[in-house]
């Protein structure tokens, strides 16, 4: 193998490792349910509060929730939630979306947030807690 | 000995004289920064910009943490209110109420400080009232809304661009982390159950 394929081979593999190494696991909800602890004061599934509330989340468009007064950064950011949204927003939410009211600096851990957006999948369309 | 601790937000009494006001019209610099970009109109122009948008950002902070002491306060009037928190646990929940009186207070003065527009208690909360049946209920309600105070100035703390702030928010992190572990205490938990808080 000539040097520069070599290397070029040895870079994949890195990317591949370290890929591999900083992929989170798949989220477990009931470590979510409890990092969901940090937004509690401000959110709640089933009502607006200081944030707008979380049941439905999951498809809907940010800065939609009727009654609630979003910055107008968050009216004009066009996201759909979803778990890749979430994970950027979640990570770092300014930098997501500049002038958010959300001043909270994020979740850097992969799999935390991995975590808490696993149960938000759950709690967001549990009939229990959310209901039509 | 027990001292009463000063306004932690005290430290920008002089925060007009030292920082530029928010807004797009009204950056003022002050005397040593005129002196600096004297004679460079566009990197002044460019400084203050920056300098404005920093205060509109930790306005936007304070507001934030604004609306939840707001609710905070709210919602302990419903805790106090419900009947169901006895002496002298009722005592200390009107004391932990004060409390969040007390940061309110102070983060209004300080947006009004930095040229913002505080936000106003709501009309209206939502509470799980429906929920709250026994003193336990409504302790654990409000331990839930203390630890996620918690979480949330910890979250805004390393976003101030000015420093005091940073550190008077971190003042009241620490108050807030105070009525968590007594909350838990309260509820036969462990009060401190990790070093660190997230």
């Amino acid at each position: 193998m000539r040097p520069l394929c070599a290397a070029a081979a040895l870079l994949a593999l890195a990317v591949q490792v370290s890929i591999a190494v900083a992929a989170p696991a798949p989220g477990d909800p009931a470590r979510g349910e409890v990092i969901y602890g940090r937004c509690l004061a401000c959110h709640a599934l089933a009502y607006n509060r200081t944030g707008p509330k979380h049941c439905g989340l999951f498809g809907r468009r940010a800065g939609s929730v009727p009654g609630f007064a979003y910055s107008p950064a968050m009216v004009k950011s066009k996201i759909i939630w979803n778990a890749r949204t979430l994970d950027r927003f979640l990570a770092n939410p300014a930098r997501m979306v500049p002038g958010t009211a959300m001043t909270y600096a994020g979740i850097p851990n992969p799999q935390e947030r991995a975590d808490l957006i696993a149960w938000l999948r759950q709690a967001t369309a549990s009939p229990t807690e959310c209901p039509k | 000995m027990i001292v009463r601790i000063n306004n932690p937000f005290a430290a920008l009494e002089d925060l007009s004289r030292r920082r530029f006001l928010a807004g797009s019209t009204s950056a003022l610099l002050s005397a040593g920064t005129v002196a600096l970009l004297a004679g460079r109109p566009a990197l002044a122009a460019e400084h203050g910009k920056k300098k404005g948008g920093d205060a509109q950002s930790d306005v936007r902070i304070l507001n934030t943490a604004l609306g939840a002491e707001l609710e905070a306060i709210a919602a302990y009037s419903v805790g106090a209110g419900s009947g169901l928190l006895q002496k002298p646990i009722l005592d200390v929940a009107v004391q932990f109420q004060g409390q969040h009186k007390e940061h309110a207070d102070v983060l209004t003065q300080t947006i009004r400080k930095l040229g913002g527009t505080p936000v106003e208690a709501k009309s209206k909360y939502e509470f799980p009232t429906d929920k709250l049946k026994t003193q336990n209920d409504v302790l654990n309600f409000a331990a839930g809304l203390e630890r996620g105070a918690v979480s949330a100035y910890l979250g805004a703390v390393p976003l101030f661009h000015d420093r005091d702030l940073a550190k008077a928010a971190a003042s009241i992190l620490g108050d807030e982390a105070m009525h968590w572990a007594i909350l838990r205490q309260v509820l036969g938990e462990n009060p401190v159950p990790a070093a660190f808080v997230s």
